[in-house]
């Protein structure tokens, strides 16, 4: 049987998730829960509790109780997979997935204003608007778009939670005469475990690292999560030529890489030279809570990291096409 | 206003040149004789504004575009202009640019400056790359300080040579607005890495459009074709003796159901679109003596092969009109299309299904259509792309701005459109500036749009200082000042007209409009 993913978009033409033009799907999902992230209700899974229903002003919500809707393969073994054990504050649609007869929502997109209410209004910070594919649907999507891409990028939330849908969907691409020029891209967070990417490696072209920040307790703070499984997996791709880029999120006073920009720069000057050093701005865009305080990153701000890092020998780096 | 009110206008205008004053002035003095003849019905329909004659004046005296055979005149010389045939370089450069100051067209500068490359490659022997591009540069820049208007159009490719590869170079180095450019991509013959120079050139400054060569090609005969003004494509030694255009949209609000606008409604408007390009054409072929210039003498174009173009615009608005007139369109009406993005014409599949319906009518009727004085006794099908003055209708067939999805969608709404449009068809994507970082990406997109059918390919990147004013580019920055101080170049008054009557840069990096039009801004 297919397997399926819950996605929470998709975006068929993209620039700047790997090399050329990129088919981009968004997962829902993700085992970090970080203060400064750009679109928090990708983070939990919703569980079907109706809230949003009444709010949306186009009638595009409603519950249904059938198990027409295809249930997503995650968690518990797929959960394992990943580096860090600690269980997060949620615990991603075990309930409404596991069993059918409970309700699920249903989103109409044709409906749909994107006024984004539902989001302000559920209590789990989740989101209605979310698709359900098979492997099958999500090849058909890209085999309409092949003409036009490079390559699909798996992104999220943390695409490697649905690993199991990643493997069957890259290899199916792999092995198809009409895709296989299509190269395959995963963006993550790196807290996949070493098993996770032994599965995945075969059929992965190249992956797009997040190292947010470099000191534990720097990272733990932030993201919730330790950062020892970042570095883990940025060493095994290494090893394996499939590393990227590493991506560098740069908030001003936050994030410890000018702190620490000696044994980062240590760090970085050790990795293959093909391996881009992305440097990204934080801005407010979308972020809630504490988040939201921090000071956004300006160009300047980038110039100086970028700058302390060249001057100590980082080459391959590569600056955000734009500021907000 | 009377006559003499308006010519005081013009010559007291703070910001024309005496030359822009000039042009204007000579407008009023056509426009005050009578308007060639025609019916009661056609009147009521112009005034109505569902048929437009794009303002070309009274009394058309001189084609609307000329593509003049370059080749032939290089080969032969003049004896009009009392010119020897080219013997090198620098001869073909100075017999290019003296016969540019001969080529008349609806804005008085020429619209096409021929296929350069292919003109100028048999001048090459014996000069080294630097040469090249030190004589083709002094070229361009003559050809932006002298004939200031982006219409003008030179065309190069689809094959490998060292004068396309210099003119991309020295494009996207002086990042002007004139000439506007396209090159010709033909999968056969270009090889990937200049196409891939071409769309690198893209990110940088907007041009060139990338035009289909095999299915341009396959419209035209073997004495070839040339792409001209903004995305019209014309037969080669010909051009076009008139555009006449129809206003979809007003003509679906006259139908009152999709079976009366392809029974009735589009038929009838589309027979006094014929007779005004009747009308016209019979006046400049008969009466204006156009013909008895050198230009015919010399056989540099032949009277036989300019043909009149029907232009349609505002396809958007008439399927989600036609779409309301539907039984069950209770919830698809103009007002909500607009609040939802992602229904009616250009998302909607039905809608866009409706939309093919009328470009395949249109087709079928203009080639079923005989004209006196056509290309093969017909018109070509044109999708027009907007002039300064038009608000709330979209040009052509293209989705409105604001709510145009994904450039990949945006693409697969509108490809099949593309077969119908002979006489050349403009959607311009935009595209957000990541993609200068990632060149890769717009070569990808390029490939993929002219794989799908796609006549032309032009794409916009937001935030870019050059933006396409429809077919032709002019500087953000000028737009900016114009209203202060005017401009050296007279697109940018359009484009400045454009952009206030739309508000189009609070929404994206693009302003319409389109050909010269004869007002005078306030
Ligand atoms: S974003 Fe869409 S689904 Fe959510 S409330 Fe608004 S209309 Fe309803
Ligand atoms: S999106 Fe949120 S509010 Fe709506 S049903 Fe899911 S969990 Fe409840």
């Amino acid at each position: 049987m297919s397997k399926h993913a819950v996605v929470s978009q998709i975006l068929p033409f993209s620039c700047v998730d790997g090399p050329g033009s990129r088919l981009v799907i968004f997962l829902q999902g993700c085992n970090y829960q970080c203060k400064n992230c750009h679109n928090p209700h990708t983070i939990s899974l919703c569980d079907a509790c109706g809230d949003c229903i009444d709010s949306c002003p186009e009638q595009a919500l409603s519950l249904i109780h059938s198990q027409a809707l295809p249930l997503p393969q995650m968690r518990s073994q797929e959960m394992s997979l990943h580096g860090d054990p600690i269980p997060v504050n949620h615990s991603p649609c075990s309930s409404p997935c596991s069993s059918p007869s409970k309700p699920h929502i249903v989103w109409d997109s044709t409906k749909c204003s994107q006024c984004d209410t539902c989001l302000a209004v559920c209590p789990r910070q989740s989101t209605p608007k979310t698709s359900h594919y098979t492997v099958e649907q999500m090849l058909e999507v890209i085999y309409g778009q092949r003409h036009f891409i490079n390559g699909i990028t798996l992104s999220g939330g943390e695409a490697s939670l649905q690993l199991p849908f990643i493997i069957e969907l890259f290899s199916a691409i792999k092995s198809s005469e009409h895709l296989s020029h299509l190269s395959c891209m995963l963006d993550t967070n790196g807290s996949l475990s070493s098993t996770g990417w032994h599965k995945l490696l075969p059929f992965l072209d190249g992956a797009m690292v997040d190292l947010k920040a470099w000191q534990q307790d720097t990272h733990h703070y932030i993201t919730g999560r330790d950062n020892q499984p970042v570095f883990t997996s940025i060493e095994l791709l290494t090893q394996h030529n499939k590393l990227y880029e590493v991506r560098l999120l740069h908030i001003p006073g936050i994030t410890d890489y000018e702190h620490d920009v000696d044994a980062l720069v240590g760090y970085l000057s050790n990795l293959p030279t093909e391996t881009r050093v992305k440097l990204n701005a934080f801005h407010h865009h979308g972020v809630k809570g504490i988040g939201s305080t921090w000071p956004q990153c300006t160009q300047a701000d980038i110039a100086r990291l970028a700058n302390q890092l060249t001057q100590r020998g980082v080459t391959n780096i590569v600056l955000p096409s734009l500021y907000i | 206003m009377t006559l003499q009110d308006n010519i005081e206008k013009i010559v007291t205008h703070p910001h024309l040149s005496p030359k822009q004053k000039s042009n204007y002035l000579a407008l009023e003095a056509e426009n005050s004789l009578p308007y060639v003849a025609v019916s009661e019905r056609l009147n009521n329909a112009m005034k109505q504004g569902i048929i437009c004659d794009m303002f070309e004046g009274h009394a058309p005296f001189k084609p609307r575009y000329v593509l003049p055979d370059y080749a032939k005149y290089l080969q032969q010389g003049s004896e009009y202009l009392e010119l020897s045939p080219a013997e090198d370089f620098d001869d073909a450069l100075n017999a290019l640019t003296i016969l540019y100051f001969h080529v008349p067209s609806v804005t008085n500068i020429p619209v096409y400056l021929g296929q350069l490359d292919t003109l100028l490659m048999p001048f090459t022997q014996g000069l080294d790359a630097e040469a090249i591009y030190r004589k083709l540069k002094r070229f361009w820049i003559l050809l932006d300080r002298t004939l200031p208007d982006a219409f003008m159009h030179v065309n190069i490719g689809p094959t490998d040579n060292i004068i396309c590869r210099t003119i991309l170079r020295i494009d996207a180095e002086l990042q002007q607005i004139a000439p506007n450019l396209t090159f010709m991509y033909d999968p056969a013959v270009t090889p990937d890495d200049l196409l891939f120079q071409a769309t690198s050139n893209i990110c940088q400054c907007g041009k060139p459009h990338i035009a289909n060569y095999p299915l341009h090609a396959d419209a035209f005969d073997a004495r070839g074709f040339g792409i001209v003004s903004c995305y019209n494509a014309l037969p080669l030694a010909g051009g076009a003796n008139t555009l006449v255009r129809v206003n979809l949209k007003e003509v679906a609000l006259n139908a009152n159901s999709i079976d009366d606008f392809f029974a009735q409604t589009l038929p009838y408007y589309s027979q006094l679109a014929f007779e005004l390009i009747e009308a016209r054409s019979a006046f400049l072929h008969q009466q204006s003596h156009f013909f008895d210039s050198f230009l015919v003498k010399e056989q540099l174009i032949d009277e036989s092969r300019f043909a009149p173009m029907f232009g349609i615009y505002g396809m958007a608005e008439a399927v989600n009109i036609l779409q309301a007139l539907l039984p069950n369109a209770a919830e698809i009406t103009t007002t909500n299309v607009a609040s939802k993005p992602n229904t009616g014409y250009g998302h909607n599949p039905d809608a866009n299904e409706l939309g093919l319906r009328v470009s395949a009518a249109l087709d079928n009727i203009v080639k079923s259509t005989l004209v006196t004085y056509g290309y093969n006794g017909r018109a070509l099908l044109h999708s027009q792309s907007g002039i300064s003055l038009d608000k709330n209708v979209t040009p052509g067939v293209r989705i409105p701005y604001g709510s145009e999805p994904d450039p990949i969608s945006h693409i697969q709404a509108l490809a099949k459109h593309h077969q119908y449009y002979t006489a050349g068809i403009s959607d311009i994507l935009t595209i957000d500036e990541t993609v200068k970082a990632n060149p890769q990406a717009m070569f990808q997109l390029c490939k993929g749009a002219l794989s799908s059918g796609f006549r032309e390919f032009s794409a916009n990147v937001a935030n870019n200082d050059l933006v396409r004013v429809t077919g032709y580019m002019v500087k953000r920055s000028d737009i900016e000042t114009f209203k202060q101080c005017g401009s050296r170049t007279n697109t940018t008054g359009l484009a400045a007209e454009a952009a206030i009557n739309t508000g189009i840069f609070q929404r994206q990096a693009r302003v319409i409009a389109h050909e010269q039009a004869p007002f005078i801004h306030e």
